[in-house]
């Protein structure tokens, strides 16, 4: 390939879901040893630790441990990236353990992710955790998911094992908001139907997990309509040569803005217009998600870090108490009543939990009304009153927007993920 | 219909900058550690686009080990100059003179591990809060499971298994008074990405990265610069071969490889056909299995 075909490529993140038992390890082995992006040096490390190990063949999980305590302790503690890349994408891989900790990891590996492999081991079909796995899936709005049934080499390849399978987990899935399913039958070990087509399931016609990967629309992931734009930072050179320039920098959220829009500053509510959309290289015509760009504006208003600009005629909501669903995060639980950190956007602001009004088990999707304590691993909708009022969107419109995090404030960690209901 | 989609390298840009901007936003007294290589340069680069057309607002720091290339040092300068940003140099050499660390002895002496010590007496020195750096989640298996906002206790110490969740992009920059905060704008970018990038924007970069002829000298496989820092052992004779830098390090312990590559895009292809990572050539990351980790608990970069 020409050095210039890599300026052209799109990027993919996507999480896989399973545990090691269901082959985790072994489809990321094969998907960065068949995409070539595995070197000799790591393979010689991993064959070295494998022989000391006393494993009887070269073990790919040992790519993906990364710690001296997952070495000693066969386990993994926490989120890894790992990347690869083909002519078309690049990928970044947000590979979270399946045992402990599970759903607060799966939580941060979704937070970013447009597309999720779910693991399901074909010889025990729909456990437990996969509906787990789908339901945060769901929760984070995760655009695409991709089911692989996996091990189909120790079920004979069998067809109505993998249709049964199937059935069964659309049959959960009706209850879930993810508009956008795959199912594919795989072998992580010997390869089938990851990056090569199998020989051994002519019965199934749909694409191979590297195909999908590097085909499914994702585009349309970011919404496109809403214009929002939290202001992250205020640009004053102060300068000889801009004595009076004053631009808000920021990453766009949502929606396109172009000069000459007429917009709203929230939450003060003064209007203007925009001026221009700058950037190193120059003006541009239109800024849309993910782009980090400079505004400025018609009119001398006071703007800070924390305000959201949005077009006129389409606002978010803007209020102090908000309802959301969380995953709680922290050995200690959530203490109604009691003040935390909150990040919104761009902007801080302390908040009390008024109310749970109700615990979620990820296995069942049942609601727990009786119990609503919510420690570390628990899911469950809260309203919280903020100090002063945030401009949101629901999650689901909006992912960025509709996005908070809590912090302890005697102990400065995240102790909540929050997508406003 | 036209697309609203960026580019993989548009995206990657559009985050470093996005966090770069949140660190000048989030902390009183920010830094930008600078070594000289192609990942601190990017990063810099980035730096002077996040707030274009204002100045770079915080300085770039150099912990200077006192076995660098020649040519990074006046590189540094050049390039320091036309970001228009401030400098500040603190070296390995004043570390020991003051007592602070003992040069390491034996034909593998190196510096690499001493800087560590000099980058936290810098960081306190001044009373910087947070620390930019360049490192690279594909570039190690401990720098995998980095956060971007790497949290650091008053040792200047990392501890991997209680880091905090970071969440969509809510980067959570809080801390106690004396502790700081380590945050990696380019975490997601891949040595291929950093050297398209370098391509796409047109980076002049060090002359180390390019092909050149030099004095080398082959240790356990590794192609060592020859210089007055390198005590020779018995047998190891110096060769002049055509080289290039894959990562730009210490002199002690930054392996070359052989390449005939004398621009950007054959680097690109070099890099895209080979088989060996970067690191592959760093002595120090061979001294053992978790060396990367260890040293990032005591505080390295």
């Amino acid at each position: 390939m020409p050095a210039r075909g890599y300026l052209d490529m799109e990027l993919l993140r996507f999480i896989t879901s399973g545990s090691v038992d269901d082959g985790k390890s072994t489809l990321i082995g094969r998907l960065l040893y068949d995409s070539k992006s595995i070197f000799d040096d790591q393979y010689e490390a991993i064959r070295l630790s494998s022989e000391r190990r006393g494993d009887e063949q070269v073990n790919l999980a040992l790519l993906t441990d990364g710690l001296r305590a997952e070495r000693e302790q066969g386990i993994t503690i926490d989120v890894a990236y790992r990347y690869f890349a083909t002519p078309r994408r690049k990928f970044i891989i947000a590979d979270t353990p399946g045992h402990i900790q599970y759903t607060r990891n799966m939580v941060t590996g979704a937070s970013t992710a447009n597309l999720s492999i779910i693991l399901i081991d074909a010889r025990n079909g729909v456990a437990e955790q996969t509906c787990r796995h789908a339901f945060i899936a769901s929760l984070l709005q995760i655009p695409h998911v991709v089911v692989c049934v996996n091990k189909m080499d120790l079920v004979d390849y069998s067809e109505s094992v993998f249709d049964e399978i199937r059935a069964c987990f659309e049959d959960f899935a009706a209850k879930l908001d993810v508009s956008d399913f795959h199912y594919i039958p795989i072998s992580a070990l010997n390869g089938d139907n990851v990056v090569d087509r199998s020989r051994r399931m002519d019965w199934y016609q749909g694409p191979t997990l590297m195909y999908l990967l590097n085909n499914i629309h994702i585009s349309s992931d970011q919404n496109r309509i809403d214009a929002r734009f939290p202001v992250q930072y205020v640009i004053r050179p102060q300068s000889r040569q801009y004595p009076d320039y004053r631009g808000y920098a920021g990453r766009v959220a949502g929606g396109v803005f172009r000069p000459g829009d007429h917009i709203v500053v929230l939450p003060s509510g003064m209007t203007s217009r925009i001026k221009s959309i700058d950037t190193f290289e120059g003006p541009l015509e239109e800024a849309f998600p993910p782009m980090s760009v400079t505004l400025t504006l018609e009119d001398d208003i006071d703007i800070g870090r924390g305000d959201m600009i949005v077009r006129e005629n389409n606002r978010p909501e803007m209020s102090q108490e908000i309802t959301m669903m969380v995953c709680w995060m922290n050995d200690r639980p959530l203490e109604t009543g009691r003040k935390y950190w909150l990040k919104h956007t761009t902007r801080d602001a302390r908040c009390v939990v008024r109310e749970v009004h109700y615990k979620v088990d990820v296995n069942t999707l049942h609601r727990n009304e009786t119990d609503k304590t919510l420690g570390r691993n628990d899911i469950g909708k809260i309203t919280l009153h903020a100090s002063t009022p945030l401009a949101f969107d629901k999650y689901s419109r909006n992912r960025e927007t509709g996005s908070l995090i809590l912090i302890d404030d005697a102990t400065n960690e995240t102790v909540a993920a929050g997508m406003i209901a | 219909m036209k697309s609203y989609r960026l580019k993989h390298l548009q995206e990657l840009e559009s985050e470093a900058v996005f966090v770069i901007r949140e660190v000048a936003a989030q902390f009183e007294r920010p830094v930008m550690l600078f070594s000289g290589g192609k990942d601190s340069i990017v990063m810099s680069h980035l730096a002077r686009k996040a707030f274009h057309p204002a100045p770079i607002p915080f300085p770039l720091m150099h912990i200077d080990t006192g076995h660098n290339f020649p040519e990074t040092l006046s590189y540094r300068d050049r390039w320091v100059a036309s970001l228009g940003a401030r400098l500040i140099v603190r070296t390995v050499q004043d570390s020991i003179n003051q007592g602070r660390v003992a040069e390491e002895r034996g034909p593998n002496a190196s510096r690499n591990a001493l800087q560590t010590v000099t980058l936290l007496d810098a960081l306190s020195e001044f009373q910087f809060d947070a620390a930019m750096g360049g490192a690279r989640r594909d570039e190690e298996k401990a720098r995998a499971k980095e956060r971007f906002f790497s949290h650091r206790d008053e040792f200047g110490q990392w501890d991997p298994k209680n880091q905090r969740p970071e969440i969509w992009r809510l980067f959570n920059g809080r801390k106690r008074p004396g502790e700081h905060m380590r945050v990696f704008p380019i975490s997601n970018w891949t040595e291929m990405d950093v050297w398209q990038y370098v391509l796409r924007e047109n980076i002049e970069m060090p002359t180390l990265y390019f092909t050149h002829r030099r004095l080398c000298v082959e240790r356990q496989g590794v192609l060592l610069a020859h210089s007055e820092h390198l005590a020779p052992r018995p047998g190891e004779e110096p060769r002049e071969i055509e080289v290039r830098f894959r990562t730009i390090g210490d002199m002690t312990c930054t392996g070359a490889t052989v390449s005939h590559a004398s621009a950007l895009e054959e680097i690109i292809q070099e890099v895209a056909a080979s088989r060996v990572t970067e690191r592959g050539g760093r002595a120090d990351d061979k001294r053992s299995e978790a060396a990367m980790e260890d040293r990032k608990r005591e505080g390295y970069f």
